[in-house]
């Protein structure tokens, strides 16, 4: 290895050393890479070519068909918009909720603040096991007696007067996901808000703004780049959840990509690039999200990270 | 992130104003999180089969019936989810770290390319475990797989390829593998944050002394980088104790129980035979395990509150 030292500004002379480190390092990634690559290629493939030609032969002929028909047939877009269900009201409610804990927690001192803190943190890191069985039951258990139109939207509803609950309900899973993630919000919005200067909410507070007024007209703002990397983050999570959608929902119309996904391979079990196909237009939204917010994405992950 | 100044604190009355904001998260914070943990203490006492009214109260007759089957001749599926949680907790805080750190220390010297490097080896992180479980699975396919066609390759012979997850041996560590290949580009993104940190006067000053890149590297970063390490082999511990997705997906568990893991055996006892009870310890013995990491991070957010 040639130096650890960070690079001279100029990029004209390098070593032979850094160019085996350049060489390295392509042929890493390349390899790296090798599975996801290799699903986009079968993806457009026949199964017939693949069985009779094997996987590392020239494609003989390249069809779209795969994803029009893990859309349509596997049923993906009903499950990615099902996810998007899921996702988007979890995501709001969790950034709402956890701004607002994480404003009391970051700028007001008072009984229980150091405590609640570190309960938020320690909940980041529960597996989820341990609240598997109490969520399932709660979720069977909270029920109301009549539902109204729009509660045949968002839970199950066999007929409009019967007892509807949060098992099996879209409601049901954005819950425990709020529930569940608001810990890793609060946990990194307190931190973020801890930096801002306090003369900008105490010169608010002289001319009369309450506290709410402070929290969403001046925290907030001052808060949105540290709210967009959590976001990017939360989204990615919320929408590759697998457990919480297999204990909370038996209805298949409801199934979020990546439980809907898992069922794919039992229907077409050796159709590969159908399958493939399936697996990376389920893969697109996050990948969108990654690609257009990345700064954010990998900024949210090293303020989590380390501190 | 520095923090500028201590909140203010109102002196005159009790300032009720936080506790309005507090209050609506912590609530269903309370009732979704917390309460759960406590219940799950509770089921784990009990022998209730989730259908019938009452459950009886047994103590710990579920923990000596969990225990009490390690060691008979026959792994128990208990056994197996131990013994396969343990390896995959050792590979996670050793293989994923070690990589991490060297492809992070590869990657901040300005190289050519470096960006691109990064979003290729970060990827697979961006994956749901769903569809990562489905391209290994293919992966691990022994027909149509990737793997073995590469093997045939290189000559292998035909009749004796591995059969990778169907294999009572190997189907564990393919698991393991697939999931560090998720983990690997966060590790490495962790450490290339806390390089930045590193100062470059500091490597300047030892090679100007003389210093070896190993001895730059053991002497200088890798102990800089300590605090770093620490949230690293949190994280990892923490992640392959979650395991349960890529289990659930490729192999249920099996063949024959050889890839269970604590997560997917508590799911199987509560979920598929009914036994809450049961369950509920597993889980508990779960969360055992995990409560001496949680620990060990909220020691270092508890250090990190202490400097302010």
């Amino acid at each position: 290895m040639a130096s650890i030292n960070p690079p001279k500004p100029e990029r004209k002379g390098l070593t032979t050393g850094q160019w085996l480190m350049v060489l390295f390092l392509l042929v890493f990634t390349l390899v790296y890479m090798l599975p996801f690559l290799g699903a986009i290629v079968t993806a457009f493939r026949t199964p017939d070519d693949i069985s009779l030609n094997g996987f590392w032969s020239i494609p003989r002929e390249i069809t779209f068909r795969n994803f029009p028909e893990a859309i349509q047939r596997g049923g993906v877009s009903r499950f990615l918009l099902n996810s998007f269900i899921i996702t988007i009201p979890a995501l709001i409610g969790t950034i709402i909720l956890s701004s607002l804990s994480a404003y009391a927690l970051a700028r007001h001192r008072f009984a229980g603040n150091k405590f609640i803190y570190f309960m938020y943190v320690a909940g980041t890191m529960l597996p989820f096991q341990i609240l598997l069985l109490p969520v399932f039951l709660l979720s069977n258990n909270l029920c109301v007696q009549e539902a109204y139109e729009l509660g045949q939207f968002v839970l199950n509803v066999p007929f409009v007067d019967a007892k509807v609950c949060l098992y099996n309900s879209y409601l049901g899973v954005i819950m425990i996901h709020i529930a569940f993630q608001m810990g890793f919000c609060t946990f990194v919005l307190r931190n973020f808000m801890r930096s801002i200067p306090g003369e900008i909410m105490d010169a608010a507070r002289i001319d009369g703004a309450n506290e709410f007024g402070i929290y969403w007209r001046i925290v907030m703002p001052l808060t949105l780049p540290g709210i967009a990397a959590v976001s990017t983050l939360e989204f990615t999570w919320i929408f590759n959840d697998y457990i919480w959608a297999l204990i909370l929902l038996s209805d298949g119309r409801k199934f979020p990509v990546t439980q809907g996904l898992s069922g794919l391979q039992g229907q077409f079990t050796t159709d590969w690039p159908l399958i493939t196909a399936g697996a990376l237009v389920a893969t697109l939204p996050t990948l969108v999200v990654f690609f257009a917010l990345q700064r954010y994405f990998i900024g949210g992950l090293t303020l989590g990270g380390v501190k | 992130m520095a923090i500028a100044e201590k909140p203010k604190l109102n002196k005159q009355k009790v300032n009720r104003a936080p506790y309005y904001f507090i209050l609506p998260p912590l609530v269903i914070y309370l009732v979704w999180i917390i309460g759960p943990v406590f219940y799950t203490f509770y089921l784990s006492m009990t022998d209730w089969d989730g259908i019938s009214p009452n459950a009886e109260f047994i103590g710990l007759e579920n923990f000596q019936k969990l225990f009490g089957s390690i060691g008979s001749v026959l792994p128990s599926a208990f056994e197996y989810s131990l013994y396969n949680n343990l390896v995959w907790l050792l590979v996670f805080i050793t293989v994923p770290t070690a990589i991490g750190l060297g492809l992070a220390i590869l990657l901040n010297q300005g190289l050519p390319g470096e960006r691109l490097f990064k979003v290729g080896i970060f990827l697979p992180q961006v994956l749901s475990f769903a569809v990562i479980a489905l391209i290994w699975s293919w992966v691990y396919n022994p027909r149509a797989g990737i793997l073995n066609e590469i093997l045939l390759m290189f000559g292998w012979p035909e009749d004796n390829l591995p059969g990778w997850l169907a294999d009572k041996q190997l189907a564990i560590w393919a698991v393991i593998f697939a999931a560090a290949w998720r983990q690997i580009g966060y590790i490495m993104i962790l450490y290339v944050a806390g390089l930045k940190n590193v100062p470059p006067t500091l490597m300047e000053a030892a090679e100007v002394d003389g210093a070896t890149p190993w001895q730059r590297f053991w002497r200088i970063t890798f102990p800089l980088l300590a605090p770093v390490t620490t949230i690293v082999i949190v994280i990892s511990v923490i992640d392959s104790l979650r395991s349960f997705d890529l289990v659930q997906i490729m192999t249920r568990g099996g063949p024959a129980n050889s890839t269970s893991v604590l997560a997917n055996l508590m799911y199987i006892q509560a979920f598929n035979n009914y036994k809450f009870g049961l369950g509920a310890a597993t889980a508990v013995v779960l969360f055992g395990i995990s409560l001496v990491f949680i620990i060990v991070y909220l020691w270092r957010v508890m250090q990190d509150e202490l400097e302010y």
